[in-house]
């Protein structure tokens, strides 16, 4: 049992009614003139969809900002490999849409696992969103008449979201990095590119600067600032196989965490049921097909296990199975939401035909996405507008057109709905450190819908930190900007070094891929979609051996001090298993099944994942207590004051 | 099922920008069709590293063809033989048994390689800072739909705005020119209503930031068209040249 500690972190949730919370928020917050912002220095590390707007926003307001990333040029963050959309409660379609469902859907898609008053803020925000990406010029889909065009997601019965083809995360970041190129231009934000922040400097208590190394020339550098903002996304690649990017890291976080910020909900993790099955043990990443294939595309598997044995053998093709013989077991399933449910839910009951032994590829995991239907009805032209370049980068991947047979597809760990604690400000348990976005422990709680990873970046970084942060920030008008050479710098600057060293001088034979892989292993069978009280503990065990592996037997050939692609990935690897047993020990804490949460144990008799609310409704905050040591359980509790808390209903 | 080829991959390796590069060939062996390009090399770096040698260091990151991070020129061409793709979406069942496979890094004078098969591309950063955007600050913004756009415009627009910024343009481009790539930013601005306040001063910040950051001219060859990843038409540069001459009558 981890150990619990009585302290309770302070949200600062304001007081008032829900829907005036921010409004009153805003009214009464401390803000810093324009004479004085010029006077101070933000670090934004990360330029995703939170990062780059944050850092563009602050930017404009006056405050000199320090933007970093690990790749060649902001535009790159992963943020750009969002497809399908962006929620927004404009009610543009007519269709019943408003504030507070949106609010509503996304607290009951979370299965009831996060703050009322940050979702609410949210989804308040949502509408300002949209306004300011097309006000950049993202070319967002429209209607003939020239109005925005709306596509339907998971987890809701209307039309919010807004796309730009199946590039939505692209043309959304892409807005945001010309609004940061404006700022640079003005000299308002500097950009440091290929630089990986590898810890956060504390001086009195305070978040006051990063260690970054330059990944180029391989040199360890200082930087110091007011405050510190932490923009670096999710820790999907624990896992080794995500839908990630293969920068894609936790490290960040983990300083942040090592430093004394909580982190939060670890086990929430978001497995995307739409992606292309793992085909061997040399792939490097698994590729999603967008959620928004789901509003046209009907999911199946046989409904005879001799069926499913034939296609797992390669005797009988999808088309060889007539309608009848099919299972479509999402609509028989949730007759209300069928395609259409969240992404929990629809990943689960995958597994579970799959585990049934109705698989329909050579693995026996994979399922069928199926657009015989959709073009029966629509017309082949049709569905190419609406998904062509989709199928184009199915057909490349697999060499199986879509047009002409179903997808196959199996779920793959894509989101991390945990992430570094905050409170109602975005700040974290450090004072002057604050988690946007992803890396958060966000607006989620334990599953998070389809369209709203970008709603909540760009809310964070354009429309949520801009205001908080000025909170912070008024009473640091009077503190000079610090001089790196404090013993803190020199201090933890040093220990960068030391932790390379030691890492450049294990000199054994292992590759960090190698390693890596076990680890997505580990994490894949014994943290997975499915956990249970023993796959836990034997995660924490193994989890310890590959640790073990990585400290007698890794090899990172070259040297520290230049360009090293080997030792950046150990660096990130060492945090990675960190964040395995964490997300260990937090899962194995939670005994109930919520969101992406599941444990066997928690399941009602017809497979649905079932809460515990009388001993689960809180934020697990662990906090570090050493290396090597078990760390330390904090509970925010959750209270639910404007919606009634019930078992999540998708049926009807 | 896809089959198993061999082949000599021939890898230009070079330690850094002002050090001689040459080119090291590697047999590989019976590398499954379904292997992405990206993974090849990841298994060739694997064995790399095993052996205690240094890894070939290349820029990648999605690897779904989106973030524009892998570049890479395979067998003359950027982005290797498939068309409409990027290195990261190319995948070993385009080469044939026996083939020999030549990689080398983007080769153009504003592109310096950093090592190996890694460019430096910072100079496409600094023509987007130089006026890529509309200057507005966050917040103060009217109702989304308060500007109707013409859903073809929408769509000739968003054209322009796939571009990923990986740079091919530039490498297939026998000048060095950027045109393709600076055209692209500017067309989906000035198609758009909210690009016009500022269409004359952006065409010729950025078209003046590209010539003093060292890229050619363009010469209407095409090569940039055909090799574009994401199929962004040269009609764009027609559009770019409009712009431009429009604007420096404009003074």
């Amino acid at each position: 049992m981890a150990k619990i500690s009585s302290v309770k972190p302070d949200s600062k949730i304001p007081e008032g009614p829900l829907a005036e919370k921010w409004t009153n928020y805003k009214a009464h917050q401390k803000l810093v003139n324009p004479a004085n912002k010029r006077n101070l220095d933000i670090i934004v590390v990360g330029t995703g969809l939170a990062g780059a707007s944050a850092a563009a926003s602050l930017g404009a307001m006056g405050f000199n900002v320090l933007n970093f990333c690990i790749q060649d040029s902001p535009r790159r963050a992963h943020s750009i490999a969002a497809q399908g959309g962006i929620n927004a409660a404009k009610n543009y379609q007519n269709d019943g849409d408003s504030v507070y469902r949106l609010f509503y859907d996304t607290i009951k898609g979370g299965d009831y696992r996060a703050r009322e008053a940050n979702v609410h803020r949210l989804a308040e925000v949502s509408g300002a969103i949209i306004d300011q990406c097309v006000a950049q010029g993202v070319p967002f889909a429209r209607e003939y008449g020239g109005l925005l065009a709306n596509r339907s997601f998971g987890g809701a019965q209307v039309s919010r979201t807004f796309y730009a083809r199946g590039q939505t995360g692209q043309q959304l970041l892409l807005g945001a990095y010309s609004a940061l190129n404006y700022q640079v231009n003005l000299g308002k934000v500097k950009l440091y590119t290929r630089y990986e922040m590898l810890d956060v400097v504390i001086i009195d208590g305070r978040a006051r600067g990063i260690i970054a190394r330059n990944l180029v020339t391989g040199k360890v550098e200082r930087f110091a600032a007011h405050a510190v903002v932490i923009a670096t996304g999710g820790y999907g690649n624990a896992f080794f196989l995500s839908t990630n990017a293969m920068g894609s890291n936790g490290s960040a976080a983990l300083q942040c965490y090592r430093k004394g910020a909580y982190f939060a909900n670890p086990c929430f993790a978001q497995i995307h049921p739409t992606c292309i099955p793992v085909h061997g043990d040399k792939q490097s990443k698994l590729t999603l097909m967008s959620e928004s294939l789901r509003n046209d595309g009907r999911i199946w598997v046989p409904k005879k296990l001799e069926d499913a044995k034939a296609l797992q053998a390669g005797t009988k093709k999808a088309s060889d199975i007539p309608d009848e013989d099919r299972d479509f077991y999402l609509e028989r399933r949730y007759p209300a939401f069928g395609n259409l449910v969240p992404r929990d839910v629809a990943s689960r009951a995958a597994k579970e035909r799959c585990d049934k032994g109705f698989g329909v590829n050579n693995t026996g995991l994979a399922v069928f996405l199926d657009f015989k239907y959709a073009i029966q009805r629509l017309g082949k032209e049709v569905v190419k507008q609406r998904y062509g370049n989709l199928f184009d980068m199915y057909e490349e991947i697999t060499d199986v057109s879509p047009y002409e047979a179903p997808m196959m597809i199996y779920p793959a760990i894509h989101y991390t709905m945990g992430g570094i604690w905050v409170d109602y400000e975005l700040q974290t348990s450090i004072p002057g450190l604050f988690a946007i976005g992803e890396a958060n422990f966000s607006d989620h709680g334990a599953n998070r819908l389809g369209a709203s990873a970008l709603m909540q970046g760009l809310a964070d970084g354009y429309f949520v930190l801009p205001y908080t942060m000025q909170n912070y920030l008024s009473d640091q008008i009077q503190v000079k900007r610090f001089s790196t050479d404090a013993p803190e710098f020199v201090a933890a600057e040093k220990a960068v070094n030391d932790k390379i060293a030691k890492l450049m001088s294990i000199k054994g034979k292992r590759s960090v891929d190698s390693i890596h892989k076990e680890l997505g292993l580990v994490m894949w069978d014994y943290v997975g979609m499915a956990r249970t009280k023993e796959s836990l503990e034997t995660a924490i065990k193994k989890i310890a051996e590959v640790e073990k592996t990585f400290w007698s037997d890794l090899r990172i050939p070259g040297v520290a001090d230049s360009l090293n692609i080997e030792l950046e990935k150990a660096l990130r690897l060492l945090d990675f298993i960190e964040i395995g047993k964490l997300m260990a020990y937090d899962a194995l804490n939670r005994e109930e099944s919520c969101g992406g949460h599941f444990r066997e144990e928690h399941q009602t008799e017809e497979g649905e994942a079932k809460r515990n609310d009388e001993e689960f409704s809180y934020v697990a905050c662990w906090k570090y207590t050493g290396e090597g040591n078990e760390p330390e359980l904090l509970k925010e509790d959750l209270n639910y004051q404007y919606i009634k808390v019930q078992q999540r209903n998708y049926k009807n | 099922m896809d089959k198993n080829i061999s082949f000599n991959l021939k890898v230009w390796r070079q330690r850094g920008p002002k050090e001689p590069g040459k080119f090291v060939t590697y047999p590989m062996k019976d590398i499954p069709g379904d292997t992405s390009f990206l993974e090849m090399l990841d298994i060739l770096n694997e064995e790399l590293v095993n052996k205690g040698e240094e890894p070939i260091v290349f820029d990648h990151d999605c690897r779904e063809g989106i973030c524009g991070m892998c570049s890479l020129y395979v067998n003359g061409h950027p982005h290797g033989p498939a068309t409409g793709a990027t290195t990261c979406q190319l995948y070993m069942r385009r080469f044939n048994d026996g083939d020999t496979i030549t990689v080398e890094p983007w080769r153009s004078a504003a592109f310096p390689v950093i090592r190996d098969l890694m460019v430096d591309r910072t100079a496409f950063d600094k023509i987007q800072q130089a006026g890529g955007y509309v200057s507005i600050n966050t917040g103060g913004i009217p109702d989304a739909n308060a500007i109707p756009i013409g859903k073809d415009i929408a769509e000739e627009a968003m054209d322009a705005a796939a571009c990923i910024g990986c740079g091919a343009c530039v490498a297939a481009c026998k000048n060095g020119s950027a045109m393709l790539f600076v055209s692209a930013k500017v067309s989906q601005f000035a198609l758009l209503p909210q690009g016009q306040p500022e269409a004359a001063r952006r065409a010729k910040a950025m078209v003046a930031k590209m010539d003093e950051l060292g890229f050619g001219n363009c010469t209407n060859t095409r090569a940039c068209e055909a090799e574009c990843p994401k199929c962004i038409s040269i009609s764009n540069i027609a559009r770019l040249n409009r712009e431009f001459i429009k604007a420096k009558l404009a003074d």
